[in-house]
């Protein structure tokens, strides 16, 4: 019994397709979603989101956002969805090289928190994107 | 009457402007297919996030929503006001429709002793509360034709900022709303505070909710106003393009009219030339022959 998956951000509908598991980042960790979850609302965190579809796993970076959980069917409203081979590595590595320069130079606490957050989210689109590399290779 | 020549100049210049018209129809209807398309594409979010909203203030009353985006003020001093306008002209009616109801409704506040503060998003309407000498706190424009939901958090960022500070106790939106082609409305809608979908349609699930419902709440009621003024901008960007499109039509049409009695004219006084000349031709061979 597969899951209906669909994830939307606030431009478009990104994703709509039944899936066998949904691994996803949530404010208190990291989560695995099978069929006959209970219904669950909960708030996403930056990082990794995974689709396994027949065995098959494909990798996705997330910006925080919702996800809606009821027995056969999820819905993920992300504020910035980016699929792995959709990710632009060069733009990541500047947009991390860029945030660290800045979060040494500032001095304002939450200016710092505010870059952190930068910082993360070029991380996690970095490691989604080798991630996909990596396997690719082998 | 004119000179054939002056005509001909005439219906020259007016084929020009058919032609310059009648291009930028064709680019505007372009660019509303693809405004149209964008609209329809950002509905589901907002759809849901209004679902997940139901399910959540139903269980939230009265102290709870103080300081929150849903708290309801008893007493209104200040009032925030977001415009949507085009960047440019050339689409009918649709800029000033939006200005003059603005101008309506911070009439209607100040009469009720409220102070009014605007957020202008594109240029016409940025430029008129210049012009007229309004309260701006915000500006935003030069959002293109398909702007992305980040490109306009920075409105929503002031706008929950200032609710939130006391700085203003309502905010509202004017924008244009696409119905069709041919139709575009105007509207006034409230966005602060938030109110919440009085009793929501579907069934209800017993959801669990983590961290728990006030961190859920907190994080949804801003990206509600987020993507509430994104749908607004959307639409009359929609309406833009659909009012250009209609206005230049027209403007096509009356120029074609004007080469159609322009050519008339022409036509005449080449005639009334000819008729001159022959009429002169034969007055002389007439008067030759009598001599």
């Amino acid at each position: 019994m597969p899951i209906h998956l669909e994830i939307v951000t606030a431009e478009k509908t990104a994703l709509s397709e039944d899936v066998d598991q949904i691994n996803v980042p949530t404010k208190d960790g990291q989560i695995g979603v099978l069929p006959r979850h209970c219904a669950l609302i909960t708030i996403l965190a930056t990082g990794e989101l995974d689709i396994i579809k027949d065995g098959e796993r494909t990798g996705f970076a997330v910006s925080g956002g919702f996800m809606e959980v009821l027995p056969t069917r999820v819905m993920i409203l992300a504020d910035t969805i980016e699929r792995a081979d959709e990710i632009d590595e060069a733009r990541a590595e500047r947009a991390r090289r860029m945030a660290e320069e800045r979060i040494q130079q500032q001095k304002d606490p939450h200016k710092v928190a505010e870059l952190r957050g930068d910082l993360y989210r070029a991380l996690t689109r970095l490691k989604v994107a080798q991630s996909r590399r990596i396997r690719r290779k082998m | 009457m004119p000179s054939t020549r002056e005509v001909r100049r005439r219906i020259r210049s007016a084929k020009n402007v058919a032609q310059i018209t009648r291009a930028m129809e064709m680019v505007a209807a372009s660019k509303m297919r693809k405004a149209q398309r964008n609209v329809l594409a950002a509905r589901p979010y907002a759809e849901r996030l209004w679902d997940v909203m139901g399910e959540l203030t139903a269980r939230m009353t009265g102290g709870k929503r103080k300081d929150t985006l849903l708290d309801v003020r008893k007493e209104i001093k200040n009032v925030g006001l977001i415009i949507i306008t085009p960047d440019r002209g050339l689409c009918g009616s649709l800029v000033s429709n939006v200005l003059r109801r603005s101008s309506r409704f911070n009439n209607e506040q100040r009469n009720q002793g409220r102070a009014v503060q605007f957020y202008a998003v594109g240029k016409k309407g940025s430029d008129f509360l210049q012009r007229n000498q309004f309260d701006i706190t915000y500006r935003l424009t030069r959002l293109g034709d398909t702007p992305k939901l980040v490109d306009t958090l920075s409105v929503a960022n002031h706008v929950i900022m200032d609710f939130l500070e006391h700085k203003q106790d309502e905010a509202y939106v004017i924008y244009t709303q696409f119905v069709n082609t041919l139709v575009q409305q105007t509207m006034l809608k409230q966005l602060l505070p938030i109110e919440p979908p009085v009793e929501s349609k579907r069934e209800r699930n017993d959801y669990t909710y983590e961290p728990d419902q006030e961190q859920v709440l907190e994080e949804l009621l801003p990206r509600f106003v987020e993507s509430q003024i994104y749908q607004a901008i959307l639409e009359s960007i929609a309406s833009e393009h659909s009012a250009r499109m209609v206005a230049m039509r027209n403007a096509t049409d009356s120029a074609k009219d004007l080469v159609q009695d322009l050519t008339q004219t022409y036509n005449k006084v080449r005639q009334s030339a000819i008729t001159n000349e022959v009429s002169e031709i034969a007055s002389g061979a007439l008067s030759l022959m009598e001599g």
